[in-house]
């Protein structure tokens, strides 16, 4: 990268916001995916001017752009995949306004998911959206990823919950898009910004809604001798129309990499859990705890335990979001899809997920958001072998070719990113893919903004072959 | 009709059948926006035929406006040209529905009617519970972006729509989103859709998230001396825990539109007289659930009201229920039929901002003695008509007036307002979409991504894109 570059960045930001050099970028060529790709320098804006002049610096030397907030993404989303400057939002991270008559705070996007809802728990509100990474992740890239997490199964995802955005265009232009009021004359700008992983811009600002927490909260373990039992009792409670907040299964497997490391009370002896949660007035998730447990004994749940308080409560949710790190002590690498399919399809998706482990001799883990249907299933292999790699891609696009055959999706809420461009035309045709392109060229037209994520850089996928064009219906008139 | 006219429509019927295209005056004036009618009806059966009227609109250089029952067709600015009218109502299949996943894949002609019944069959419903509910389509619906009580609870069709085919300004079929519940690939362009008045694309198919009918249902309903005693039962209700399924604020004057004979045909049932009559601001709120919840709201409700002041307060259920939430869902309707020269301001404020908003509408509507009406969502979403006695010069100038100082007092408080509603030929001083916003400029790179001729409704969105 050139010096001048380097040097403009240093006088825009102080030296200790630049780092250059080859054993200061280690670090951020990795984020939560198992790609790998290596940024020319990273920088730390501290408000939106910084983020301004950052742009105008690359638009002078033509180098790309990247945002980043904690680099805890599992789709490469936040990674330099051609080189060039990686702004990581980190020093931009504060809580500007909470608003807890009108239940909406605006914070820079360097904000750490947990910490909002910490910083208006006192209110008796928070901030939905709840991905697992949640600790760390911070809210500038749940808005660019459109995180979810295992409570958005009834609160929604981020884009749910963002009512304006300030952000600076790949141009340099500095936008304010929607605003805190509803119903914004014109089009729907947050609408399409939030959840384009960082290709239309870098968000500076978020105005995001505050949600009323609830008066009860009945946490419930299902235990099943049987992955069948557990996958038809989701099928039943979401056909029963009983919505409850998170409905997360784990398989035996899962399990037991999970008690090995956390020690949250999961039966190593089982073939399947469900983890389930209701919520609301006291007297309706009493109720409807009552009933989500009848539907599981209905399916042969072996026993349904009850969370006592919030102590064990807490266990349990430490089991379910500490799982990939337990996962991760097992094995030198592995891989997480996520996949989704309708909620009606999950017993024979399970099963030929099984068959598909068989068949290329992995051992495939399930820990999902089951009551969406978002799919997680992990597959362990050694990435220093070069055909182990190879056949654990090729396990994956099975697995992702078998959701899209049952009407599904490539990706639930992990994102597309550098992981799973080429797996786009599976869902989309080349028409709709170049009308997504456009819109992309109206806002990043150099394309210096995040390049090479999203779309496939060639046509075509090789190894699954599925009809394009399923997704909306067309393969089941 | 013209030689270029009668080639336009016998092109047309090439495409459609000539069954199939309308070109008769009484025809066309069904069909008219802002008194301009087309010069022909199209009536296709299938996105591929609309990809072909689409790709001959652009070489003829003709423009297009999608429309569905014609309910909302008075939205926006008057056209400045409109050639064909895409009459959507044929493209009315149920593509498919997957109870079991609560998720429904529908053409965009169907009436929520229609659908509605098909959904009730299956114990689920769509929770759009917009106006002319008995025959407004649903593309209309999503396209015009008129949202209903529901979203107190459900949000609007933002919150549950899945995804979207639809043709572009290229004559281009695309898609976006999927038909599960839960999916991040690609771009959410469907979302730039919802309430784009057909100007960045012809929306054929959408696919929807469904939802389990509610359990059993009741309305709180109470009476308030004052707006700011029915906004503090509001602000109070949303701090609790209670979680109500609707939730709004009526001015005095909507009892009167409710009695009205147009009422009565959409609800027969009669309103227990001591909340539906006389002079008050009237706050009601939906909610559902077991035994046990309902108990619980009313008992809640009762003492949150008391402790706001209310003067009178009832419990409704059964007919009744359907009757109000019926009434509140057609306000508009009502409200348009309700005066010569009716002009309805949709104001968005922060809900504490309500009263506020509200208070500085009436008094400019008051001290130039128009008559108004309103509606206030919880969400801070409000309904304000004005409804002049005659549709002459002076009411035109007295509603351009209040309309105008409405908008400025909206904006002081970092809310905004546009003008869905009034008479044609007040369109030229009215600022039917409100005040210049600064996003504008990233709203026309839309329009060029999705129809870089200016085919679709030209000239009658934001900023006349």
């Amino acid at each position: 990268m050139d010096s001048h570059a380097i040097n403009d960045l240093k006088k825009l930001l102080g030296a200790d916001a630049v780092l250059y050099r080859p054993e200061e970028l280690l670090l951020y060529e990795y984020d939560g995916s198992v790609e790998i790709a290596r940024p020319n320098c990273v920088v730390f804006p501290r408000n939106t001017k910084d983020v301004v002049g950052i742009v105008q610096i690359a638009n002078r030397y033509q180098i790309p752009i990247i945002g980043r907030g904690a680099g805890t993404g599992l789709s490469g989303g936040a990674l330099a995949r051609q080189g060039g400057i990686l702004v990581v939002f980190s020093r931009m991270n504060r809580i500007l306004e909470i608003d807890v008559e009108n239940q909406r705070a605006v914070v820079q996007p360097g904000v750490v998911n947990a910490d909002l809802s910490v910083a208006v728990a006192h209110n008796d509100l928070h901030f939905a959206p709840d991905p697992s990474s949640q600790k760390a992740s911070t809210i500038g890239g749940n808005v660019s990823e459109n995180s979810g997490g295992p409570h958005t199964l009834a609160y929604g995802v981020t884009t749910n919950h963002v009512h304006s955005l300030e952000a600076v265009l790949p141009t340099g232009e500095l936008v304010r898009l929607g605003s805190p009021a509803l119903d914004s004359p014109g089009y729907d700008l947050p609408g399409l910004f939030v959840g384009s992983e960082g290709t239309l811009a870098l968000i500076t600002e978020i105005t995001v809604k505050l949600t009323r927490l609830p008066e009860t909260v009945k946490t419930l373990l299902a235990i099943f001798d049987t992955v069948d039992d557990a996958t038809e009792t989701v099928v039943d409670i979401t056909a029963r129309g009983i919505t409850p907040a998170a409905c997360e299964m784990l398989d035996g497997w899962t399990i037991r990499a999970v008690e090995a490391y956390v020690h949250a009370g999961f039966p190593v002896d089982c073939a399947a859990v469900l983890l389930l949660e209701v919520d609301g007035l006291r007297e309706a998730a009493e109720q409807h705890a009552e009933d989500v447990a009848d539907v599981c004994r209905l399916h042969h749940a072996r026993e349904v335990r009850v969370a006592r308080d919030a102590r064990e409560r807490d266990l349990l949710w430490k089991g379910r979001k500490n799982a990939f790190g337990a996962v991760g002590r097992l094995s030198p690498t592995y891989y997480v899809q996520d996949g989704v399919i309708p909620r009606t399809k999950l017993p024979q998706t399970l099963r030929r997920i099984n068959e598909i482990g068989e068949k290329y001799g992995f051992e495939i883990g399930n820990i999902f958001h089951a009551g969406d249907g978002n799919l997680h299933p992990i597959i362990l292999f050694d990435a220093r072998e070069e055909k182990q790699f190879q056949r654990a891609v090729a396990s994956a696009d099975e697995i992702i070719g078998f959701c899209i055959e049952m009407g599904g999706s490539i990706t639930g809420e992990h994102g597309v990113g550098m992981e799973k461009d080429r797996l786009m035309p599976l869902l989309f045709t080349e028409d709709d893919m170049n009308l997504m392109r456009r819109v992309r060229d109206g806002y990043n037209p150099t394309g210096l903004l995040n390049p090479g994520k999203i779309f496939p850089s060639t046509k075509g996928c090789g190894e699954i072959h599925v009809r394009p064009g399923s997704v909306a219906g067309a393969s089941r008139a | 009709m013209s030689t270029a006219g009668a080639t336009v429509s016998s092109r047309l019927a090439d495409i459609v059948g000539p069954l199939n295209v309308g070109t008769d005056p009484a025809q066309l004036a069904a069909f008219a926006i802002d008194d301009k009618n087309p010069s022909s009806v199209v009536r296709p059966q299938s996105a591929a035929e609309i990809v072909e009227i689409v790709k001959f609109a652009r070489k003829e250089r003709l423009a297009i406006v999608a429309t569905g029952a014609r309910t909302k067709l008075g939205i926006g600015l008057p056209p400045r040209q409109y050639d064909i009218a895409l009459d959507m109502t044929r493209l009315e299949r149920l593509v498919s529905y997957d109870p079991g996943d609560l998720t429904l894949s529908v053409e965009a002609g169907i009436s929520l009617h229609k659908l509605g019944a098909i959904l009730t069959e299956h114990g689920q419903f769509l929770p759009l519970a917009a106006p002319y509910w008995d025959r407004t389509t649903i593309g209309g619906t999503v396209a015009s972006g008129v949202d209903g009580p529901l979203r107190q609870l459900y949000g609007t069709a933002r919150d549950y729509l899945l995804g979207m085919e639809f043709v572009t300004g290229e004559g281009v079929l695309a898609k976006s989103g999927g038909r599960v519940v839960k999916n991040v690939t690609g771009y959410d362009i469907h979302k730039v859709m919802i309430g784009a008045l057909g100007t960045l694309g012809v929306i054929t198919r959408i696919n929807f998230k469904t939802f389990p009918m509610l359990s059993s249902s009741r309305a709180f309903v109470a009476t308030f001396q004052t707006l700011e005693r029915a906004c503090g039962m509001r602000n109070r209700v949303s701090q609790s825990h209670l979680a109500p399924v609707t939730m709004e604020i009526f001015s005095p004057g909507v009892t009167n539109l409710f009695a009205s004979d147009a009422a009565r045909r959409i609800a027969p049932t009669s309103m227990p007289e001591n909340i539906f009559s006389g002079s008050r601001w009237i706050f009601t709120s939906g909610f559902a659930g077991n035994q046990n919840a309902l108990e619980r709201y009313e008992n809640d409700l009762r003492k949150m009201a008391e402790e706001c002041g209310a003067v009178d307060a009832a419990v409704l259920q059964g007919p009744q229920l359907a009757s109000a939430f019926a009434l509140k869902r057609e306000f508009i309707p009502l409200a348009l039929s309700s005066s010569p020269a009716v002009t309805i301001l949709k104001i968005s404020v922060l809900p504490r901002q309500i009263a506020e908003a509200l208070t500085a509408a009436t008094r400019e509507a008051e001290s130039r003695h128009l008559p108004w009406v309103a509606i206030a969502r919880g969400v801070g979403v409000i309904y304000f008509a004005m409804l002049p006695a005659e549709s002459g010069e002076t009411s035109k100038q007295l509603t351009h007036q209040a309309a105008d100082n409405i908008l400025s007092a909206c904006a002081a408080l970092g809310g905004h307002v546009t003008i869905p509603w009034c008479p044609t030929g007040w369109k030229d001083t009215l600022k039917v979409w409100g005040l210049p916003r600064a996003d504008f400029a990233q709203m026309l790179k839309l329009k060029k991504a999705f129809d870089p001729h200016g085919l679709f409704s030209p000239g009658r969105f934001v900023g006349g894109i």
